[in-house]
């Protein structure tokens, strides 16, 4: 026998069977699209009876009693955590869903990281100021923003430096001064301002050079003021090594920077080389008891 | 019948005390301490060293010398928180030298443990003859007498205070920069070792440990070990302390890469005391084997107790080859210099060109 054709009036009568069915299944939900974090807004369900609401967030996940065909409010402490929320509503063994999109709210801090604390004078984009945009309930803010960089740089003038926000971060890397001290950069959006402040410390020695002064069978000996190339001082307690090889072995001292200048005393026995370093950097040598 | 049992009971009893001293090597124990041959003298005065009864060693020397017990005592017990003090005599070995009728001399080889593992110490000891029996001659010990006078000490000092704070981007002090400065991975004959220097790069110190691991061929470790004690832990700015790090077991050939990591911690510290690390030179101890050896000299006011001597070697080529260390057993006096000696790997005396020695040192804190 062949087969025959559906009629139209089958599938409409298909269909009302099926709204029918889901109609008497999920409650029918209304719920904003969007809402923003920390503020307080209501769902409905139409319909009579009571169901159980349930809102599942990031952080948080509630559940509550709630009555159709009234306003269910959530509050705003229960959205403070921005992103996608799943609002479920149950009842007679079915349960309908939506998404929430929760925004965050506008910025009121910023996060702000000025980095490294200690930096050596001269060094190409070693600083590196990296400022995020947060609401007050410590969302990153995603919606572009400018944020006001004042640089200070110890002895100079202030400049500022605007940068934008993309997705919540702004940031840009900066050369460090040529002369050590601080640095203090304050992070400004809208009516918030981080301050920050970071060390620009002297660099490798440059220019190493000591000399020696005998007094009986010892020599005394004094480096010049130690600098980096720049003209910095190295900070007291940088370690400066002697060396002395004479006839009696090789001899070493390590010794730290007071006051600009490091001092070692040897006991000499005939002829000597002397020698000074300071980390990796080589100063000059002396011949003792010949030429210099 | 009760007078006989008493009495088999004492004799049972003194039985049993005999066997038990035989045992405990109670004659051997015995000619030890008779010092009736010069060997016997020597293992007298170590067995009484070992028990740590100076009194009984102290006689067994030869006084002619004018030797103070107390300063036998304190050359060997140590004195002002030595490492020393925390050692105990575990073992020796004697070797005659040569002998005469009226003299000896005999080589002792003393192994210590102490506080951090053991330590050998070699000693040519003279023996003479004093009637039926032999007494050692005990070298009247030099402690250096530094007159009385003030050591102004003014040296800097780094603390590190504050609290850290949670929020992010407010932690505002790093960890120090360290560098390595080179590393160079040795095949011994029984183990793999890592050596090489490092350096703090930064303006404050650091505390420092390396670690280091070995990797195969398909990228998996085939072992991994830090520098324990073999580095100088504590780095003021710029200083330069060697390193070492052992593989027991491992072989080279086992070994595709090396992955080395430094973990610099930022720390409280003071740049007293300077140690001077004087007249080193490269010579052959008393059983023939290569040393460097020289003195150290603490240029500060403050007893320093323990110190370790690091000693890194270099080829040629300015490569380090291998890096020595050795701990001094005598407190370091101000001003006083107190001899060290490292051994050499003899292949590596063969090859190295050139050494450089580091100092570390404990102080315990003053009161």
């Amino acid at each position: 026998m062949p087969l025959r054709t559906p009629q139209w009036w089958s599938y409409g009568l298909f269909l009302a069977t099926l709204s029918t069915f889901l109609s008497a299944q999920e409650p029918a939900l209304r719920v904003p699209a969007t809402v923003s974090a920390g503020s307080p807004f209501a769902i409905s369900v139409r319909g009579q009876g009571r169901g159980t609401l349930y809102l599942l967030g990031p952080s948080r996940a509630l559940r509550r009693e709630i009555e159709f065909g009234k306003d269910a409010s959530i509050s705003g402490d229960d959205v403070s955590s921005s992103g996608i929320y799943q609002v479920v509503v149950c009842a007679g063994g079915s349960c309908a869903t939506k998404n929430l999109e929760v925004r965050p709210a506008p910025a009121k801090r910023l996060g702000f990281l000025l980095h490294p604390s200690r930096v050596p004078v001269s060094t190409r984009n070693a600083v590196n100021a990296t400022a995020i945009a947060f609401d007050q309930h410590s969302n990153v803010v995603l919606a572009p923003a400018d944020v006001t960089f004042r640089i200070s740089p110890a002895g100079e003038k202030p400049i500022e430096k605007t940068v934008p926000t993309v997705l919540g971060i702004a940031s840009f890397q900066m050369d460090s001064r040529a002369s050590q001290g601080t640095l203090e950069v304050n992070a400004k959006l809208d009516d918030t301002t981080e301050p920050r402040v970071i060390q620009q410390v002297a660099s490798e020695a440059c220019g190493l050079r000591m000399t020696a002064v005998p007094a009986g069978t010892t020599i005394t000996l004094q480096t010049d003021p130690i600098r980096d190339c720049k003209g910095n001082p190295l900070p007291d307690g940088t370690i400066v090594s002697f060396t002395k090889i004479d006839g009696a072995g090789k001899s070493t001292v390590d010794t730290p920077i007071k006051k600009d200048r490091a001092v070692a005393q040897f006991s000499v026995s005939g002829p000597a080389r002397i020698s000074v370093a300071c980390g990796v950097v080589v100063g000059n040598e002396i011949a003792w008891g010949g030429r210099q | 019948m009760k007078r006989g049992l008493a009495i088999l009971i004492v004799v049972l009893t003194a039985a049993l005390l005999a066997a038990g001293w035989l045992q405990a090597g109670g004659l051997k124990i015995q000619a030890e301490r008779s010092g009736r041959t010069p060997d016997e003298a020597v293992r007298a005065l170590m067995a009484s060293i070992q028990a740590r009864d100076w009194d009984r060693a102290y006689r067994g020397l030869d006084h002619s010398n004018d030797l103070q017990q107390a300063d036998f005592v304190r050359e060997i017990a140590g004195a002002d928180g030595s490492l020393r003090t925390y050692s105990n005599l575990q073992s020796f070995d004697i070797w005659p030298v040569h002998a005469s009728a009226g003299q000896a001399m005999l080589r002792v080889r003393l192994n210590w443990s102490s506080a951090v593992g053991s330590l050998a110490e070699v000693r040519d000891l003279q023996v003479v003859r004093s009637g039926d029996a032999w007494k050692v001659v005990w070298p009247r010990p030099n402690f250096a007498k530094v007159p009385l006078h003030v050591l102004p000490v003014n040296y800097l000092r780094w603390d590190v205070v504050g609290r850290r704070s949670d929020d992010w981007g407010t932690a505002t002090v790093d960890s120090p920069q360290v560098r390595i400065l080179s590393m160079n991975a040795v095949e011994r004959p029984d183990s793999v070792v890592v050596v090489g220097e490092v350096e703090n790069e930064d303006t404050v110190p650091a505390y420092l440990n390396i670690s280091a691991a070995l990797l195969k061929s398909d990228g998996s470790v085939l072992a991994q070990q830090d520098s324990f004690d073999a580095i100088s832990h504590s780095l003021l700015p710029k200083q330069v302390s060697p390193y070492r790090i052992d593989f027991p077991g491992a072989r080279l050939s086992q070994v595709k890469s090396v992955r080395i990591d430094a973990h610099p911690l930022l720390i409280p510290a003071s740049a007293d005391p300077v140690i001077s690390v004087e007249n080193q030179s490269v010579s052959k101890d008393a059983l023939g084997r290569s040393i460097l050896k020289g003195s150290l000299v603490n240029q500060s006011g403050q007893i320093v107790n323990i110190a370790q001597v690091l000693a890194v070697f270099y080829d040629t080529s300015g490569k380090a080859i291998w890096v020595s260390d050795g701990y001094v057993d005598q407190a370091l006096q101000p001003q006083a210099p107190v001899p060290f000696a490292v051994d050499i790997p003899a292949d590596v005396a063969n090859r190295m060109h050139d050494y450089h020695v580091a100092v570390n040192h404990y102080t315990a804190p003053s009161a």
